[in-house]
């Protein structure tokens, strides 16, 4: 039973639709793997048994009457920033340990109404602040990818670690990702799977806890460039509850995967080569070029010249938003409470114990460029940078019709390697964060293996509402690398 | 721009976190660690370039002034820290 679960969602869909499995059976075999595979990789933050098989259940009995959606039947895993009724829903924080949301996200309502089952929460950087999964409050997520030279624990990448981590595994078919930063695409690159954001506003933001509202991007992580394409057009679509919503049709994702890619003009920006860049990082791009040369498409030399301006950008924006979405979290409502003397040391004393240090930095970060007589020289300049970001991808898609670049700036790190400098960690979202200032669709799909044997990715970017060209980008990149390597189970 | 630990302190009451004089003392470094490094923001010619709030492009939606949720009153309880006969019960706030 553990090989079905190594197949492609696509594939495993297919079986279930054919009735060479049952639904039921495949639940029970992912959530033993899950479960037996949960203290060596910590992936998953809760479980719910009970619900997951009688989800299957219903599966099976729409199957056996030949009805059922696109997902009929197939197990996913879910960020734990996503509202799922009744399931405790953390953001992996203390300050909403034990909250259990009396309402669904609109983006797992759409997966359940596909079909899809219910298999776990996934565990990631609270409140989506970080790159590596550490910050959690259920501990840190460890990669299934090890290096060949050392079993150090490596991070799986965040924030979101336990999706990506649950897919490599093959513990789910699929897994729902938040990205704000990089944070689908860069825990994809660190573990050999696709992951991938729309356009802003493609996924509605409903139920899903905000950290950044005008970056946020909810998105898949999946084993195949088809599969993420399935899972994104399955969770796009108009939602009236977020007034962010695209009120945009949504085209047939997975169609455009295996389309000729003949012709397609593939800009290469000059200002992505940054110091210090691993040679194999340069040495997969490069290839990555090559194979899209191959594939028909035309190579055009581009500049994006704020590029090196973004992440200072974000870290001004990124923390003004989060410091405003989570002023919410004052002990009153729902979460924790902390009493204090007076209302005032209440509120205090709940969220210094509630957050952890990486979200109280940001808190403050944002307070004080948010604060009176530093509005302007922070956040309203780091607005205009933002503006002068988009303007370079703007000029930039009047030459060519896609970006390609690689997804992040290293392989996966030892855990604990960069947890004491931030300015490091954030720069993880290097080649990340443009597409989510700019608020473009972005993929990242795994190219190779390093001189250690751990997986790159490369990214491709694309206009607003033109994912199928970065669908069909990716499985052209995909079809060339002939990427098959998973992670050797140790666990 | 840089931040004295006294801002620190001003900063972390404006967002309501109890920090002890000893974080206050290593997040005052910091966070002008994060401040020097924002700095080369400077350096970009934002003249006449608008503000960018967000990547939509259209305008605000705007829908019919009617009730489409509520009477769920149990539900909105459900999670909070303490409750009494269907109300949230809170620290005193008017003296």
């Amino acid at each position: 039973m553990s090989d079905i679960l190594s197949l492609s969602l696509e594939d495993a869909a297919a079986k279930l639709k054919a009735r060479e499995v049952s639904a039921v059976e495949l639940a029970e075999a992912a959530l033993a793997a899950a479960q037996a595979a949960n203290p060596a990789l910590n992936a998953f933050s809760a479980f719910d048994a009970e619900r997951t098989l009688a989800m299957a259940k219903a599966s099976d009995e729409r199957l056996g009457k030949g009805q059922g959606g696109a997902l009929e039947g197939v197990p996913l895993a879910i960020k734990d920033l996503f509202a799922v009724e009744g399931v405790e829903t953390a953001a992996s924080s203390n300050i909403l340990k034990g909250f259990k949301p009396p309402y669904e996200s609109t983006v797992t309502r759409k997966l359940w109404d596909e079909g899809a089952v219910f298999l776990a929460k996934t565990s990631m950087d609270e409140f989506a602040m970080g790159s590596s999964n550490e910050t959690a409050n259920t501990g840190p997520v460890t990669n299934p990818w090890r290096s060949r030279d050392s079993n150090a624990p490596l991070t799986p990448g965040g924030s979101s670690g336990g999706s990506a981590a649950a897919v490599a595994a093959n513990l789910a078919f699929g897994a729902t990702g938040t990205d704000t930063g990089g944070s689908i695409r860069q825990p994809a690159a660190f573990t050999g799977t696709v992951g991938a954001k729309g356009t802003y506003g493609r996924c509605s933001r409903w139920g899903v806890v905000a950290f950044a509202s005008s970056l946020d991007h909810p998105g898949p992580i999946a084993r195949t460039v088809k599969d993420a394409a399935i899972l994104l057009g399955a969770m796009s679509g108009h939602d009236a509850k977020d007034s962010t919503s695209l009120p945009e049709k949504v085209p047939d994702f997975a169609a455009a995967v295996g389309r000729s890619v003949r012709g397609l003009r593939i800009g290469v920006p000059k200002e992505y080569r940054i110091d210090g860049m691993p040679a194999g990082i340069e040495k997969v791009w490069a290839q990555g070029v090559d194979w899209l040369k191959q594939a028909g498409c035309e190579i055009v030399d581009i500049s994006l010249p704020h590029t090196k301006y973004a992440l200072p950008a974000y870290y001004i924006i990124a923390p003004a938003e989060a410091s405003s979405n989570l002023a919410r979290y004052d002990g009153m409502r729902y979460g924790l409470r902390v009493d204090g003397e007076d209302l005032l040391s209440t509120y205090e004393n709940t969220r210094a114990a509630g957050f952890g240090a990486e979200v109280r930095r940001r808190i403050l970060i944002g307070t004080y460029v948010l604060s009176a007589g530093y509005y302007d020289a922070y956040y309203l300049r780091a607005l205009k940078v933002r503006r002068r970001i988009l303007q370079d991808f703007e000029a930039a898609f009047e030459k060519v019709d896609a970006v390609l670049t690689p997804s992040a700036p290293s392989a996966a790190f030892e855990t604990g390697a960069k947890s004491d400098d931030p300015i490091a960690m954030y720069l993880n979202d290097v080649f990340t964060v443009t597409a989510n200032l700019a608020g473009l669709p972005a993929i990242s799909v795994p190219a190779g293996l390093d001189g250690r044997g751990l997986p790159l990715g490369l990214q491709v970017i694309t206009r607003a509402l033109d994912e199928e060209t970065m669908f069909a980008a990716g499985a052209a990149l995909e079809a060339a690398s002939g990427f098959d390597a998973r992670a050797e189970k140790w666990w | 721009m840089s931040v004295t630990k006294d801002d620190v302190r001003r900063i972390a009451r404006l967002a309501r976190i109890a920090e002890s004089e000893a974080r206050l003392e290593t997040l005052t470094g910091e966070l002008n660690g994060i401040l020097k490094w924002i700095d080369q923001l400077n350096e970009v010619d934002v003249t006449g370039v608008e503000p960018m709030t967000t990547p939509v492009k259209f305008a605000l939606p705007m829908r019919d002034d009617v009730v489409a949720d509520g009477g769920v009153r149990d539900k909105v309880l459900a999670n909070a820290p303490k409750t009494e006969e269907g109300f949230f019960v809170v620290p005193k706030a008017v003296e």
